[in-house]
């Protein structure tokens, strides 16, 4: 949908590239000790399956001729002095968030732009700084001061910003107030390469087979041209004229803001290291208190706690504990964590304990004085569910849930007892099942008339039962797009033997299927 | 013998309804719920060779839970579930809960518990007992454990009472140990009754339940079916009726020592004081 142009053209985005990023944050981790490295060539590696490929290079290497992406080995050979160092692109990722947090100074609103880019809504702002020329002078300072290199542009669009920002003249600025924003975009943009839009590699490798080398030379074939020739490329990566209308300003694009979330965490410092039960049981309930009252601030309750206990020597002993809901009660808390830190052994002491909520979760406020409340009332079943899960483990409580399967042990799953329930498309209930399984079908002995009679008589644990009434059999072909090829069906019986007991039991596969002997019987189910 | 709560009935009907609600107090029905309030803590004893015990208690916890009158301030539809705790032996011997078998208004409550060991079912069934989120508990035990003795059976007595959620405990192939259950049964199957439509196949589950042990009812015996969606129990006549008036179940057939014979009459003396069974915490 197109967007108004006057909305278009009233935004401001300021484009951040910071084309050496990976190196960069390797020298300020580095500091003193890297020096010696960075004088000579160095490039940062990554493994790979084919051996260490380059991610990363200083100057000294790029004019040894070593290239980014291309395989150490390869590059020894032009230039074999060649020192490395191992690429973190994670640590990359996380230095570039807090980049992106760092940024919000030049605007209210700031994204990231994977791998080495930033995206700030600075609309409304530069004048704070005395016009857009003295903030982008403002922003190569900041990042002067931090050693980083940048290359920075201010575009009315996203993408008109990624592009100056990336192939354009250094601190580029395009378009001011107006009607006229689109052309003086276009007119801007005309110069630089099809690469600016922010295109997948084989859609490039399209238009320069094309003979389209420029963003003004996409508007000399036609829209129509192009538009048949990418018809079936829906995503924006790989469609040019999408890429191009949203660098335009015709249709909007959006994104993703980096929001900040700080968990609650809170500490005490010892004054003197503790090494009893008793004390710490103290201090985590004060602990639990201020996580409470930290919680109730921000309207949440914890999902997943995490005590860690520092001691003297520089151990850390670190207790996790997930709860069934979101809940905001210390003694609750309290009660869950004094089971886990049973088996803590303090050691010389313990002189730090910190509490955080690495997961919350909205929680309305309440009344309080829930304790006194649960004495009268009982607790509530998250709670309930939270104690059995402490002592009796993760496994020991769960809620049977149907699955899409006629295999009726497969046609049930086990659960955790307050996720919801799988959608499901309703049982078939044809026929009746029993009210308990086992585990493990148990062969029996039967006397039946083969080859598919009703069975007259079975041994089960050592008893022989007489069987009075039948009912069946309702035939379960094997699972054929999982199960081996030689699996057999099952015949499945209901009976009631001459004390009136009620049993499911059933024959799997029948005289002469070719799939084994003779077959065999087993009791799954035991009937109310 | 108890006298029911007659305050709640017209005047001109309490000569008949005294006189009848007397006499049939002695003994226990289906749907009794309704009046005397939930059976509180039943136990059902059965042979681990077949699934009577669960499908039992399930139906006796399901008719209490139906005919439970709802109190003014709780909610018109009950929506809590149920919890269902199994011993890692009980789970072995007879089974876990299967889905589809369950009663249809069951099948998305049950919630239930794997432990390894007696004690931990008892921990789970008490931390059970103690939430106001549970409809009832059910609980299957195998044998007779050492830690379910008669102190923790009175624990779990007291604390269901307190809370007032019904527990009903199964006990596989165990013997009548000391307990203190409100009421006792011992549960086998019985043939069932020919469906409709096909006389040879199995009916709608039937069983033969013997109450052998219940404070403020006589013990007796009844056949216990499913009478479309609802409990409905007849009384074997087999057995000598003894007359409905009875004053003292002492002379009732009782299947116990002397002993707790004389330990039955001391509770049945006490339960004439007490507000029959049902009583809330």
């Amino acid at each position: 949908m197109p967007c108004p142009p006057h909305l278009a053209s009233s935004r401001r985005i300021l484009s951040l590239w910071l084309p050496a990023l990976a190196m960069d944050r390797w020298r300020l981790a580095m500091g003193e000790a890297g020096a010696a490295l960075d004088a000579g060539p160095l490039v940062l590696i990554a493994d790979t399956a084919h051996g260490p490929r380059i991610e990363a290079l200083n100057g000294i290497a790029m004019q040894a001729g070593a290239r980014s992406g291309t395989m150490l080995a390869d590059a020894r050979t032009l230039c074999p002095a060649i020192a490395t160092a191992p690429a973190d692109p994670a640590a990359d990722l996380a230095f570039l968030e807090k980049l992106a947090l760092w940024g919000r100074r030049w605007g209210p609103w700031s994204a990231m732009d994977a791998p080495d880019g930033l995206l700030i809504d600075v609309t409304a702002v530069p004048h704070l700084y005395g016009g857009e020329q003295h903030l982008l002078a403002d922003v190569a300072k900041a990042f002067a001061r931090r050693k980083l290199a940048v290359r920075a542009a201010i575009a009315p669009t996203a993408g008109a910003a990624w592009a100056l920002s990336h192939h354009g003249p250094p601190n580029a600025i395009v378009g001011g107030a107006g009607s006229h924003v689109e052309e003086a975009i276009a007119r801007a943009l005309a110069d630089l390469p099809v690469a600016a839009l922010r295109l997948d590699q084989d859609v490039l490798t399209v238009l320069r087979r094309l003979g389209l080398k420029r963003l003004g030379e996409l508007g000399t074939i036609g829209r129509d041209a192009i538009q048949r020739r990418f018809r079936n490329r829906k995503s924006p990566a790989a469609n040019p004229l999408v890429r191009m209308d949203q660098l335009l300003g015709r249709v909007p694009e959006p994104l993703l803001p980096v929001v900040q979330q700080d968990m609650p965490l809170v500490q005490r410092r010892l004054m003197e290291p503790i090494r009893h039960r008793p004390l710490l049981d103290q201090v985590l309930g004060d602990l639990a208190a201020d996580m409470v009252r930290e919680l109730e601030g921000r309207g949440e309750g914890a999902r997943r706690l995490e005590i860690g206990l520092w001691r003297v020597d520089g151990e850390v002993v670190v207790r996790r504990l997930e709860l069934a809901a979101a809940t905001r009660e210390a003694a609750h808390i309290c009660r869950l964590f004094s089971a886990k830190l049973d088996d803590v052994d303090a050691g010389f002491g313990i002189e730090m304990v910190r509490l955080r909520a690495s997961w919350a979760e909205p929680l309305a406020l309440e009344q309080g004085d829930i304790e006194a409340a649960a004495e009268a009332h009982g607790t509530s079943l998250a709670a309930c569910i939270d104690r059995l899960t402490v002592r009796l483990g993760e496994k020991a409580v769960s809620r049977p849930v149907p699955f899409a399967s006629h295999i009726p042990e497969r046609a049930q799953r086990w659960q955790r007892p307050l996720d919801p329930e799988p959608a499901s498309q309703g049982e078939l209930a044809f026929h009746q099942r029993p009210l308990k399984l086992l585990d493990k079908a148990e062969k029996i002995a039967v006397l039946y008339a083969t080859p598919d009679g009703y069975p007259k008589r079975f041994r089960w644990r050592g008893q022989v039962h007489e069987v009075a009434r039948v009912e069946g059999p309702e035939r379960i072909a094997p699972e054929w797009w999982r199960e081996r090829g030689n699996a057999r069906l099952r015949d499945y019986y209901r009976i009631e033997d001459d004390a009136g007991r009620r049993y499911w039991i059933y024959r799997l596969g029948i005289v002469g299927d070719g799939r084994g002997g003779l077959p065999d019987w087993y009791l799954q189910g035991l009937c109310a | 013998m108890t006298q029911p709560d007659l305050s709640s009935l017209p005047e001109a009907a309490i000569e008949d309804m005294a006189t009848l609600c007397a006499r049939r107090s002695a003994r226990w029905w289906p749907g009794l719920a309704a009046q005397e309030g939930k059976a509180l803590h039943s136990e059902v004893f059965v042979s681990s060779r077949e699934a009577a015990g669960a499908g039992a208690a399930l139906a006796l916890a399901l008719d209490d839970w139906r005919n439970t009158p709802r109190g003014e301030t709780e909610e018109a539809e009950d929506r809590r579930g149920v919890l269902w705790v199994q011993t890692r032996e009980a789970a072995r011997l007879s089974g876990r809960p299967c889905r589809a078998g369950l009663p249809e208004d069951m099948r998305h409550r049950v919630i239930h518990v794997l432990a390894e060991k007696p004690e931990d079912a008892l921990f789970a069934l008490e931390e059970g007992l103690r939430c106001r989120d549970l409809a009832f508990v059910v609980g299957e035990v195998a044998g007779n454990p050492r830690s379910l003795d008669f102190t923790a059976s009175r624990r779990l007595t007291l604390v269901s009472q307190k809370h007032g959620v019904p527990l009903f405990l199964v006990r596989l192939d165990a013997r009548r140990d000391l307990s203190s259950a409100r009421m006792r049964w011992e549960v086998t199957s019985t043939p069932s009754p020919a469906p409709r439509w096909n006389a040879q196949a199995p009916g709608a589950p039937a069983w033969q339940a013997d109450l052998f042990r219940a404070r403020g009812h006589r013990p007796g015996t009844w056949v216990l079916g499913d009478g479309g969606g609802v409990l409905v129990a007849s009384r074997r006549t087999d057995q000598p009726e003894p007359a409905a008036n009875q004053a003292d179940p002492r002379e009732q057939r009782l299947p116990f020592s002397s002993r707790a014979r004389s330990a039955g009459s001391a509770r049945s003396a006490r339960a004439a004081q007490w507000p029959a069974r049902g009583e809330r915490g």
